[in-house]
């Protein structure tokens, strides 16, 4: 075999590896998804919309749980968001390169890739202890501190992708470093950023350790913040792990609930992303 | 534009075609003076000492890294937006020395405009873009800042191609009206000087033949300087010519003696293409 004949079999072989690899990969996600749909498709019905977790043997919803959780989500991305922009706009716009911004950064990336288990323990330490009870506000708050580091990653990637030339247009007109950063900056790369700001809340939606010890679970609907809240995660963790047959319908219910929302909002992040061209 | 032109002195005759540009009678806008540049260790220029004229277009040409484009960016002084720079030495602006530490160095910017090389468009409509400036210093009517981006656009030789879409992103013109985009957003904040690095490299031929008419035209209200690769556009579209080379000002004179009978031999070599 001379050295094409050998150079296309090393081709096909490496094609077919990779190929191999990604059906294995697919192979999984379709059979979670399958098992999802056939067993969460089954437990979906409107109760689930207008009643609140039942006690075993009767029948019930998540309405509790689905309001917990979007209440908690909107306040940490609240809290989130701005600090996250505002930071990762210090560390591209203001820290070149200095020894504030490097260590920033580091804390950032550990921050980023800090197990969320441990984000709730702090949280219950520094909130719910001193409080002396587990609560809405705690979980919000512990939702937003994982949800921080990842905007700031993002919103520093997506303005140090803006060309300096733009900066240095609108400098030579005499902006201000601020006007510069707000008008020009910032819409430059809005769409990424935003993206960025998407694929957090993703991220938090399905987050259960860290609410397992700050919003812990209610039973009821409640809407006090301070007081233990229901959300789907913990909902689902505790349901699913009961005896009881209509327990655990209920959590492949908010298991389909919630697969079904990080969907929407990473679907919504990919067209955000693509979007371009279109008036401002 | 009324309000600048009062301040300036006569045009001078346009037979006054002096041997040298050292005895010239125009009227001095920017004076140099024994301007550096470092960053970090380099020196990328020494003692650089030239004027630019009023209502004159001056070009600065050499091979790549002699320190052309470094000089421009100390003009508007856009070389600070990166620490670790230094300039050193004298530019005086109608006499004031624009780098002095304790200038508002944005209104410095505002008398002095300038164009980049890669059109700078922002995302935002043609008409926000030429707002932006105007905005910076003047709150005005919207009756009157339409009229203002409308002289804008009309001085840049855009407003037939784009009046009827004032409302668009500015990025979704061609690369030749984008950069003119640029040149009617410096000039609608009514500066007295205007810096050009290289306005044309990255277009091409018909668009560039528009950017040197329109040089051309905006001569007679502004002091130009131009940065450029090309010798013939150097040629074509200035009155006086700097030659640089390793960050030293080689040669500085009328540009139809540098182009025509260079005293020094290096420029010699540069204009006739034997290096560079």
């Amino acid at each position: 075999m001379g050295l094409y004949g050998r150079r296309r079999l090393a081709n096909y072989l490496m094609v077919s590896l990779s190929l191999a690899a990604t059906a294995f990969g697919l192979l999984f996600l379709v059979f979670v998804l399958g098992t999802l749909l056939k067993n969460g498709v089954g437990a979906l019905s409107m109760t689930l919309f207008t009643q609140a977790t039942p006690p075993p043997g009767s029948q019930g919803g998540l309405i509790n749980a689905i309001f917990g959780s979007l209440a908690m989500t909107v306040i940490a991305t609240l809290v989130g968001t701005p600090t996250g922009i505002l930071a990762g706009t210090f560390l591209a716009e203001y820290a070149h390169g200095s020894r504030l911004g490097e260590f920033v950064r580091f804390i950032n990336d550990i921050l980023l890739s800090a197990p969320s288990i441990i984000i709730g323990l702090f949280v219950y330490s520094i909130i719910v202890v001193p409080m002396g009870h587990f609560s809405a506000w705690a979980g919000s708050i512990a939702l937003a501190i994982i949800m921080i580091p990842v905007i700031v990653r993002t919103t520093e990637d997506m303005l140090s992708l803006v060309p300096n030339t733009l900066r240095e247009a609108a400098a030579a007109l005499g902006a201000p470093k601020w006007k510069i950063v707000v008008t020009v900056t910032y819409r430059s790369a809005l769409q990424g950023m935003l993206t960025g700001v998407l694929l957090a809340v993703a991220r938090i939606s399905g987050e259960t350790a860290p609410l397992l010890f700050t919003a812990l679970n209610n039973q009821f609907f409640s809407t006090d913040l301070n007081a233990p809240m229901a959300n789907l995660p913990v909902v689902i963790f505790q349901f699913a792990m009961s005896p009881y047959a209509d327990w655990q319908g209920l959590a492949w219910a908010g298991a389909l609930l919630i697969t079904a929302t990080i969907l929407c909002l990473n679907i919504g992040a990919r067209l955000l992303a693509s979007w371009s061209g279109l008036e401002r | 534009m009324s309000l600048s032109l009062a301040t300036r002195s006569p045009m001078p005759p346009e037979e006054a075609a002096e041997p040298t540009a050292a005895e010239s009678p125009l009227p001095v806008k920017v004076q140099i003076k024994d301007v550096g540049f470092r960053y970090g260790k380099f020196e990328a220029l020494k003692n650089i000492s030239l004027p630019l004229f009023d209502r004159r277009v001056t070009a600065f040409i050499g091979p790549s890294g002699c320190g052309k484009s470094t000089l421009l960016r100390i003009l508007n002084r856009i070389y600070e937006l990166y620490p670790g720079q230094v300039a050193t030495g004298k530019v005086l602006v109608d006499g004031r020395n624009i780098l002095s530490p304790g200038l508002d160095l944005n209104l410095v910017r505002a008398k002095i405009g300038m164009v980049f090389q890669k059109p700078t468009p922002f995302p935002m409509s043609i008409h926000d873009n030429i707002a932006f400036g105007i905005r910076l210093y003047e709150r005005l009517p919207k009756s009157e800042l339409d009229d203002r981006i409308e002289s804008a656009l009309r001085r840049a030789a855009l407003w037939d191609e784009v009046k009827d879409k004032l409302r668009q992103s500015g990025l979704g013109l061609s690369g030749g009206q984008q950069q003119r985009l640029c040149i009617a957003r410096a000039i609608a904040v009514e500066p007295e000087i205007l810096l050009l690095d290289e306005p044309a490299s990255a277009l091409d031929p018909i668009s560039t033949q528009r950017i040197e008419e329109l040089i051309a035209e905006l001569k007679s209200d502004y002091c130009i300087a131009i940065v450029t690769h090309n010798m013939q556009q150097a040629a074509r579209s200035s009155d006086h010519t700097a030659f640089m080379y390793l960050g030293e000002l080689i040669e500085f004179d009328v540009t139809e003696r540098i182009f025509t009978a260079p005293r020094v031999k290096r420029t010699e070599d540069y204009i006739t293409g034997r290096f560079g």
